[in-house]
């Protein structure tokens, strides 16, 4: 009887191990598939012309020809598409942490006249696709005279209702006896936003703002349309520009992209923690 | 110093100060509107605005580019998308994205959620590599995915000719463009659905596998009769936002098949790239507008079917 029963136990035993192993193959592989086109893009990037669209595929390059970057550098201004969509970034998070604080800290500590109207409407907000605003937004732009120029393109990034909903989420959260005895010491209500409300809720305004430089720094539909030369376009535009400067000479076209995808991966590596929490807690940019 | 200290406080009337039912404090005061004042500002003129235009525009009879002038009011704009034959490849690609590849991504983002969920050494590191291309730009990765397709250089062709299968014209054929399109749209919206399935399964009490397993349950039975079912509100929620999402895709097609057209006879157009195309490539603004309030149409009945179907088929929405 025992012996039966230790039997059984190491069959099950042997099968969780097999299906352990299984469960790691399939997420290696998926791994691998998740990983090729970076692999490939990176490898690709430091070969020749010749070695790149070799068939049957040579996959490592006979050496790092750095030089490759080098050439795709005197292509296309690589350095001011990306001094121009740091910029952009930069702009872009602090108008938007700036226009979410003001937008959450007026809904959740004020009552006035018309406040939840003007709730709903931002709400509704959100439903709106970017795509039939770029239209009316375009003709605005132009109609400003700022096409080619950076507020083009960072100007209708600023107000987002879903980050306003968001932060205004985690104020409400706060404790009022917080505000209580703030207001008892006669602390002026924009002193206590300052002072306590963006400092106990840094965590948050912290994803808010990792997640927006990251959608800023892969922005394309909106700075395609405003940014028309070098002094503006962005790294995704300026690629795109570069595109057909390297024609079809593909260690080049890799280059280029690796270009703009390492520091964001690098970006990534940094602030993986916030961005992973971030996402999960449903401030998505692209799904 | 320390009577104006007092006297500032008692210069603050009380009255200003509301309690809410959930015993917060609120400001009864003018000062809410100037909080309010930028974040408003902005959102009238390039939210409000754009979208009441998209409206106004969709009706214009006339428009005018150069001038940036519409006039007149009808249907004309409909009219023509409605005839369009491209507006109707659009919807069509747009409809297989939404009906072929979206389950695909939503099971198979599942399966990696459940398995990266179930194991316990590596986690974090599976999924870091499964999130990576959702933090990369879709143009810079499309570049690569254009390569690996390539019907003569491309690494595709050659696997598949090692196992003995015929590769086709992959970027090229008006047949097959659209597969094309959804296999990379399915690898690149993969990311994000990991994330959201995982974060749902971290949400399932753990009690509830503990008295699972107390009772004996096979894993695969805990996984249909518990886990599966507790993660119905998650699956709703990341297939509500993956609809959306999928019937937006543009990045994809214009990193796949670039530049004005989509791919040769715009046989990849998709929807959205159907309105930029319209404004951007032809200047035809009302006929841009005319298929984007058409497009939002269809999103919103699409998005209100689901949510009724989610209510009538989970009791924990």
């Amino acid at each position: 009887m025992a012996k039966a029963n230790s039997h059984e136990i190491r069959v099950k035993d042997g099968r969780l191990v097999a299906l352990n192993v299984l469960k790691y193959a399939i997420l290696t592989l998926g791994a691998f598939i998740m990983m090729f086109p970076f692999l490939w893009m990176v490898l690709t990037s430091f070969k020749s012309l010749d070695e790149a669209i070799a068939i049957p595929p040579k996959w490592f390059p006979s050496l790092l020809r750095w030089e490759n970057y080098q050439h795709v550098w005197t292509l296309a201004p690589f350095s001011r598409y990306i001094i121009n969509t740091v910029i952009c970034c930069v702009l872009h998070v602090a108008g938007t942490v700036l226009l979410s604080i003001f937008g959450a800290y007026g809904f959740s500590m004020y009552e006035f006249r018309g406040k939840k109207i003007l709730f709903a409407i931002f709400l509704a907000t959100m439903m709106v696709p970017g795509e039939l605003l770029i239209i009316q937004n375009y003709i605005t732009i132009s109609k400003l005279h700022l096409i080619d120029t950076f507020a083009a393109v960072v100007l209708p990034t600023f107000a987002s209702g879903f980050y306003i909903y968001m932060l205004r989420e985690h104020f409400m959260q706060m404790p009022p006896a917080l505000y209580k005895s703030a207001k008892m010491d006669g602390t002026s209500n924009r002193r206590f936003l300052w002072k306590i409300m963006v400092p106990m809720n840094k965590n948050v305004i912290a994803t808010i703002a990792i997640l927006s430089f990251v959608s800023q720094w892969n922005a394309f539909l909106w700075p395609n349309l405003v940014t028309q030369t070098s002094k503006t376009q962005q790294i995704s535009t300026g690629l795109i520009a570069f595109q057909s400067a390297a024609s079809s000479n593909v260690q080049y076209l890799m280059a280029g992209s690796c270009i703009m995808l390492v520091p964001m991966v690098l970006f990534y590596i940094i602030f993986r923690k916030q961005i992973l929490e971030g996402v999960a807690g449903g401030t998505g940019i692209k799904g | 110093m320390m009577s104006k200290f007092r006297s500032r406080k008692e210069r603050q009337p009380k009255s200003r100060l509301v309690t809410t039912a959930d015993g917060r404090l609120l400001n009864r005061s003018a000062a809410g509107y100037l909080y309010l004042l930028l974040p408003v500002a902005f959102l009238a003129v390039f939210l409000l605005y754009p979208t009441i235009m998209a409206f106004r525009m969709a009706f214009y009879e006339k428009y005018v580019f150069i001038r940036q002038l519409g006039s007149g009011f009808g249907l004309s704009a409909f009219k023509y998308v409605l005839h369009d034959k491209t507006f109707w490849l659009a919807a069509k690609n747009t409809a297989i994205l939404i009906l072929v590849a979206l389950p695909i991504t939503v099971i198979l983002s599942l399966g990696c959620a459940l398995l990266i969920n179930s194991i316990k050494k590596l986690r974090g590191l599976f999924q870091s590599v499964y999130f990576l291309p959702y933090v990369t730009s879709t143009i810079a990765i499309g570049t690569a995915f254009k390569w690996l397709f390539h019907s003569e250089y491309g690494y595709l062709t050659w696997f598949l000719n090692l196992l003995g299968i015929e590769s086709k014209a992959w970027l090229t054929d008006s047949n097959l463009v659209i597969w094309t399109l959804a296999v990379f749209c399915i690898w690149n919206g993969l990311a994000y659905k990991i994330i959201l399935f995982l974060a749902g399964l971290q949400k399932i009490d753990t009690e509830v596998y503990k008295a699972a397993k107390m009772d004996g349950a096979s894993s695969f039975r805990t996984l249909r009769k518990i886990t599966l079912p507790l993660l119905t509100p998650t699956t709703w929620m990341v297939s509500i936002m993956s609809l959306i999402y999928t019937a937006k895709t543009y990045g994809e097609v214009y990193s796949l098949f670039g530049g004005g057209s989509a791919g040769v006879g715009n046989n990849a157009i998709t929807m959205v790239y159907y309105i930029y195309y319209q404004f951007k490539e032809r200047k035809m603004v009302n006929y841009a507008a005319a298929a984007a309030i058409l497009f939002l149409a269809v999103i919103l009945l699409l998005t209100a079917i689901q949510r009724i179907v989610s209510k009538k088929f989970t009791h924990y929405v």
